[in-house]
Parts: structure tokens; C-alpha cells; sequence
């Protein structure tokens, strides 16, 4: 099953998720400060690691940062547990790499499904061929992305959501469309997400980013892959 | 906050209108001196008392000085009439006959200018000009000189001139020398002297004076105006200070100059601004301190939550399993924190309206297909008829408006009776989205409270699902987009309805 990594520095929250986690079967490795979970990542008999669920406010380097280290060595999915929805540490968060957030308290059905929604993303799409767009290729077997050669690394939910948008160039996704192909959100969710992740992408892939060529906006409806 | 000035003091009124246009425009029309206002009364009550006083003190000089020019001419009169009519009553003989006697008084009449003079004997009557009117010499003062031996005199009006009467006996003989007369003769003596030339040089004086009365007036006015400015410029600045007080410029002084009674009022306008600054800071201070302590107490409140709410959830999900009372516990105590969990949430959101730190995030979208996505979330698309046209498009806070729309219906199905109907409109720039259900509707007292903060319509319900700040959050999310939730007045056959009004594009800005 599973194995997860919770950075919680409440002791009754981190308890009650651990518990909640593996009643549903997970492996959990709860620790309660970023240094020792990023510790923990660093270790190589831990690699088992599937998913960080990573707490905002914590004493020492603090949930941004933890986001940030992450990335900077590896794709994991991170999901950010923040205490308050302020929409300044959303976007935060969120800009610093995490996949997804959620606002505590949450109950134990919900952590799962963003959880399994996170991992469903780290898996293999439905379409398995590779596509060339003037340069930039995606590899949808390999689920690897070049770009004129060079690899491009990129997260799972970044990645998901450029295989949605290029499987079908110059079709518009709405935002909440996105949502819920990418994030699988079947409730209102929150278009933040999605203007995160392409930002990050763009930051990713575009020469420009201010002026993309791949992911572009169309102005009162969402996004599209195109025309090149 | 509007940026206030450490301590400002009040400009000079020279400087024109103050620096506040706006609000000082209507008080423009003040700078016009105004007969009602305290300039134009003080300005009135010294020029009549300029005039009164010049006027009566005209009246006086005219009274005396007029007086003392007749007194003059007439004591001249006199002497003349009395050395004259001395001199002739010599050459007299008495009995007379007609024929002296007139020769008599036409001497006496060219020795006095050519007046008028009359001489009486018994019952003849010689006259210098036989032709004028003898009523001047009046019946008085033939008596007087019946009865005593000295010249005799009256004043007279006759045809709007006056006149001085006199008239004397005319004595034999006068040993005892001038001023004495001798043996009354039985011949009496009368002339008519004009005093018209005494008059016009007095009424020359009247008209001297008048001349003089026009600048006094206006020296009076100007220096009235003066006063008026020392004392009115002062009270000016205060009722401009005050204006200021009362539109919360707190810090507002006046100058206190010199030490008469305007400058203590001065005094005492700073004192009470200094009160009403201090206090109202303090209460300032009380009130955020009051605001931060709901908003650290309900981020407090968020981690205990947290670990309750995820517990709670293992519990619930066990509650199957176990003895039905425990099971009811579990499912008591999940419920109970469910709705703790959405209460502080509200508190927090609302702490944050009080703090101003919300910010929009504005998003252009589909109004049908948000509404739509709020009913589906809920579960409530089959319990809502939703009149939504398609194509009405609005950039808007897509989450702010789904707690909008989530409030209104959430009420609606709680307290109202079904169908409940959503409906949204587009005219130009605004946009409506009204929900009405059919039940009583609101009674007055309910619906004056119902955007108030933990406001209970029922007593009884106070224990209902919502926390009592829906509607207040609502209608803070309506006013951060620019627009307003009415509810619409009653009418029979419809029950509850509530209108958001909101314009169609709202800026990004909080």
C-alpha cells in the first residue's frame, strides 16, 4: 500500500491522521518537523516514499520551504495541509510546488481521497504514444517530457495535466473541466489549483512565459494546448 | 484609514475655501455677508446707533446754536427798537393826530430796515405800509404792552417765515434817561422784524451737518465690519474646526490667541477634541484588540478541530460496529464537531472581513454554470428549481459567489417551505440572482435583523445547523464585489425573497 510520508507538528492531529492512514491500509512515517522529514526522504533505505502530506506552519524551516527542498530533489507528490485557507499561504503553498491542498480540519475520508487523487496522477495515462509539438515531446508511455532534447522533469499533477491539455490540441478546458480530469475534484473545487499548476508548467516549458505558445489563455473560459 | 495630520491647526480664513473642497462647497455661499447672520446684525446695530447718536447730537447743535442766533438778532432788535422809538418820542406829541403817528412810524420802519411797524393810539392805527397784514403783532403781545413799561417781544410763524414781534408804550418824556421811560403817553408801538436771514444761516448749519452725517455712517459701518471680522473670524474657524471634528478628523485644533473670551472658547474646543481623540482611540484600540482576540481564538481553536475532526471521522466510521449507545455518541460528537469546525470557520472569515484582509480573486465565468456547480456541491439540484438562462457571463469571485449562493438556498430550503426557486438576470453592468421559496415569509422584526451577526429568527432553532453568521458573511462577500443583498418587502402568495445585486465586472482589488 501506500507509503506516506505526514510532517504534522501537532501531536493529536498528527496521531489522528496516522491513525486515519493506516486504518485504510497506508504505511505512514509521521514526523513532526520538516528537517526530520526531509531527513527521513534523504535516507535511502526510506525510499518507499510514495507521497509527502506536508503541514504549513511548522517550528524550524516551515511547510514552503519543506515543499521547496522536495522538488528541487525529486517529483513526489506533495499534498500541503494548511491551517488556514488565507488565500496568501494557498497560492504560497501551491507556487512552492505542492500538488494539492487542503484546509484543516479535514475528516479521514477526504485526506484519503486527495491522497489516492495524488497518486491516480503519479500513474500511467490512458494513451500510450508519443507526440512531437515543434519541438516539445511528450512521451505519454514513457511519461517523460523533452524538450528540443533536453529532459524536462516535471511533478505528477504538472505532468497530467499536460498530457489532458495535449491530447487534445486547441480544445479549451475550463477550469473546473481541468479540476476534475487532473485533481479529480468531483465536488466545487478551487481554480486556484489549476492556475498554479499552469504557471509552474509555463515556467517549465514556455521560452516567454509571460507570453506562452503551448499552454495559452483564452480569455472567460480556461485554458488550451495551441496552435503552435 | 484617512491619513490624518499629527496636530493641524486650522488655516487662516484668508486662505479661502479650505483644502477639503468637497466638503466645504456647500458652505460656500456663507462668505456673502448675510443681513440674518451675526456680521450683518452687528454691522446693523452700530450704524443705527451711529446714526442715532449723530442725529441727536445734530439736533442738539442745531437747537442751541439756532437758538442763540435768534437770541442775538432779537437782543439787536430790541436795541435798535428801543433807542429808535427812544429817539422819536421827543419830537411826539401827545394827544396825536393821525398824520405823526404815521409819520412816526414810517420813521421807526426805515430806522429798523424797512419793517413793518404799526403805532397805536386809542382807536387809530398808523402803519409804516398800510397795505400789509397787521396780524403778526397778535393780541398777546398787545397786551403785554398794555401792561408793562419795556419793550415786549414774541417770535412768530407767518407765511413759513419767522418773524419778531415787538412792541413798546411810548413814553413822554424819560428823565431818569435811557432805559426809563417817562410818563406813559397812551401811544404804543409795534414792528414786525423778519427773521429770515437768522434762519437760513442756521439751517445752512443743519445742511452743513447733514453732509456730514454720510461718512460718519459709513466710517461707523466700516468700523463695525472691522469689529465684525476680529470677532467672527475666530468663531468662523471654529464652526470649521468642528465640522471637521464631527467628520472624524480627530486631530483637528484651533489657534488660542490672546486671553478674552473667544480665546478660552478656543481653549476649550482643544481640550474637548483632545477628550474625544483620546477616547475614541481608546475605544479604537478595544475594539481591534476585541476583533484580534475572536480571530486568535478561533486560529487557536483550528489544531484541537483538526485532531477532533479527523478522530471523530474513525469513530463515525465505526459506529457500526458498536454498542447503540456508543454508536450514537460517536455519531453525536462527530456531528457536534462538524458544526464547531464550520462555526470557527465562519468566525474567521468574518474576523477577516473586520481586519480588511480579504482580497478578491476575481475569474471570468459562466453565472449558470456557477450556480449550477453550487447546487450540485451541495446536493441540492433536485430540491431547486433554477431559472439560469444560458450566455450571461461576469467576472466575479467564483468562491465568494458560491458562498452567496450557498447561504441564500441553504436558507431557504432550512427556514423556507418549497419550491425554491434560484433565478439570475443581466441587465447592462448588473447582474441579480434572486432566491425565493414559499413559505410565511419573514415577519418585520426577523427580516430587520436578518444580515446581523449570530441573529436567531427562532429561539427555539438556536441550535440549528448554521452558525448565525451566514448571512453576515454574505453579505460582506456581496459588498466586497460592489453590489448588496436586499430582501424584498412582503407580498401575499410569495414568501422569502432575496436579492443579490452585484455589478458584472469587479477589479481585482480588495
Amino acid at each position: 500500500m501506500p507509503h506516506v510520508l505526514l510532517i504534522e507538528d501537532d501531536m493529536s492531529v498528527r496521531d489522528g491522521m496516522e491513525l486515519v492512514l493506516r486504518r485504510r491500509g497506508h504505511e505512514v512515517d509521521a514526523v513532526a518537523s520538516g528537517e526530520a522529514g526531509l531527513e527521513l526522504l534523504s535516507r535511502p533505505c526510506e525510499g518507499g516514499i510514495e507521497i509527502a502530506v506536508v503541514d504549513l506552519m511548522l517550528p524550524g524551516i516551515d511547510g514552503f520551504e519543506v515543499c521547496r527542498r522536495i522538488r528541487g530533489r525529486g517529483q513526489l507528490p506533495i499534498i500541503m495541509l494548511t491551517s488556514r485557507g488565507d488565500d496568501r499561504d494557498v497560492v504560497s503553498g501551491l507556487e512552492a510546488g505542492a500538488d494539492d491542498y487542503v484546509v484543516k480540519p479535514i475528516t479521514g475520508q477526504v485526506l484519503e481521497a486527495r491522497i489516492r487523487a495524488a497518486l491516480r496522477r503519479a500513474g500511467p495515462v490512458t494513451r500510450t504514444d508519443s507526440d512531437d509539438f515543434a519541438g516539445l515531446v511528450i512521451d505519454r508511455a514513457g511519461l517523460t517530457v523533452t524538450k528540443r532534447g533536453t529532459p524536462v522533469p516535471l511533478p505528477p499533477t504538472e505532468l497530467r495535466l499536460l498530457m489532458e491539455l495535449s491530447a487534445a490540441p486547441r480544445r479549451v478546458f475550463s477550469r473546473e473541466q481541468l479540476l476534475e480530469l487532473v485533481w479529480e475534484h468531483d465536488f466545487l473545487g478551487d481554480s486556484r489549483l489549476v492556475d498554479a499548476a499552469v504557471g509552474r508548467l509555463r515556467a517549465k516549458l514556455e521560452d516567454v512565459p509571460a507570453k506562452p505558445r503551448y499552454i495559452q489563455t483564452v480569455r472567460g473560459f480556461g485554458y488550451r494546448f495551441g496552435p503552435l | 484609514m484617512r491619513s490624518r495630520k499629527g496636530s493641524s491647526t486650522e488655516r487662516a480664513a484668508g486662505t479661502g475655501a479650505p483644502a477639503t473642497g468637497a466638503r466645504a462647497a456647500p458652505r460656500a455661499r456663507r462668505r456673502l455677508p448675510r443681513l440674518d447672520g451675526l456680521r450683518g446684525r452687528l454691522i446693523i446695530t452700530v450704524v443705527v446707533v451711529a446714526l442715532i447718536s449723530a442725529v441727536t447730537a445734530t439736533g442738539l447743535a442745531y437747537r442751541e446754536s439756532r437758538e442763540a442766533v435768534l437770541k442775538r438778532a432779537q437782543n439787536a432788535a430790541v436795541d435798535d427798537f428801543r433807542s429808535l422809538v427812544e429817539g422819536r418820542a421827543a419830537e411826539f406829541d401827545v394827544p396825536t393826530d393821525p398824520r405823526s403817528m404815521a409819520r412816526f412810524a414810517t420813521d421807526i420802519s426805515s430806522g429798523l430796515h424797512g419793517s413793518l411797524v404799526v403805532a397805536r393810539y386809542r382807536d387809530y392805527t398808523a402803519s409804516s405800509d398800510p397795505s400789509a397784514d397787521r396780524t403778526r403783532i397778535t393780541p398777546e403781545l398787545r397786551a403785554a404792552v398794555r401792561t408793562h413799561t419795556r419793550v415786549s417781544l414774541q417770535r412768530v410763524e407767518y407765511g413759513g417765515k419767522p418773524w419778531l414781534a415787538l412792541g413798546a408804550p411810548v413814553g413822554l418824556e424819560a428823565p431818569a434817561g435811557r432805559g426809563s421811560p417817562g410818563q406813559p403817553s397812551g401811544v404804543e408801538i409795534f414792528a414786525a422784524v423778519s427773521l429770515a436771514e437768522e434762519e437760513r444761516d442756521t439751517a445752512e448749519l443743519v445742511r452743513s451737518v447733514q453732509g456730514g452725517l454720510v461718512p460718519v455712517v459709513l466710517l461707523a459701518a466700516v468700523l463695525a465690519l472691522l469689529a465684525a471680522r476680529t470677532v467672527l473670524r475666530p468663531v468662523r474657524k471654529l464652526a470649521r474646526a468642528t465640522r471637521r471634528l464631527a467628520t472624524g478628523e480627530l486631530s483637528i485644533r484651533v489657534e488660542e490667541k490672546g486671553h478674552d473670551e473667544l480665546a478660552e472658547l478656543a481653549h476649550t474646543f482643544n481640550e474637548t477634541a483632545g477628550a474625544l481623540e483620546h477616547s475614541v482611540g481608546e475605544l479604537r484600540e478595544q475594539e481591534a484588540l476585541a476583533r484580534r482576540f475572536v480571530a486568535d481564538v478561533s486560529h487557536e481553536l483550528r489544531t484541537p478541530l483538526a485532531a477532533m475532526t479527523i478522530v471523530s471521522s474513525v469513530l463515525e466510521e465505526d459506529a457500526d460496529q458498536l454498542t447503540p449507545d456508543t454508536a450514537h455518541a460517536a455519531r453525536t460528537v462527530s456531528a457536534e464537531t462538524a458544526k464547531l469546525a464550520r462555526l470557527v470557520d465562519d468566525l474567521i472569515e468574518i474576523s477577516r472581513f473586520d481586519a480588511r484582509a480579504v482580497a478578491l480573486t476575481v475569474h471570468e465565468l459562466d453565472m449558470a454554470e456557477a450556480v449550477r456547480a453550487t447546487l450540485a456541491a451541495r446536493g441540492w439540484t433536485d430540491q431547486v428549481v433554477a431559472d439560469l438562462p444560458p450566455g450571461i457571463r461576469a467576472r466575479l469571485d467564483r468562491r465568494r459567489l458560491d458562498v452567496i449562493v450557498a447561504n441564500l438556498v441553504g436558507n431557504a430550503l432550512r427556514h423556507g417551505a418549497p419550491p425554491v426557486t434560484v433565478t439570475v438576470r443581466a441587465a447592462d453592468d448588473r447582474l441579480t440572482v434572486s432566491v425565493a421559496d414559499h413559505g410565511p415569509g419573514l415577519a418585520p422584526e426577523v427580516a430587520r435583523h436578518v444580515f446581523d451577526r449570530f441573529y436567531k429568527a427562532d429561539s427555539a432553532r438556536s441550535r440549528s445547523e448554521g452558525s448565525g453568521l451566514g448571512m453576515a458573511i454574505a453579505l460582506e462577500n456581496a459588498r466586497l464585489h460592489g453590489g448588496t443583498i436586499e430582501l424584498a418587502p412582503p407580498a401575499p402568495d410569495t414568501g422569502a425573497v432575496f436579492t443579490l445585486r452585484i455589478p458584472r465586472r469587479t477589479e481585482s482589488a480588495s
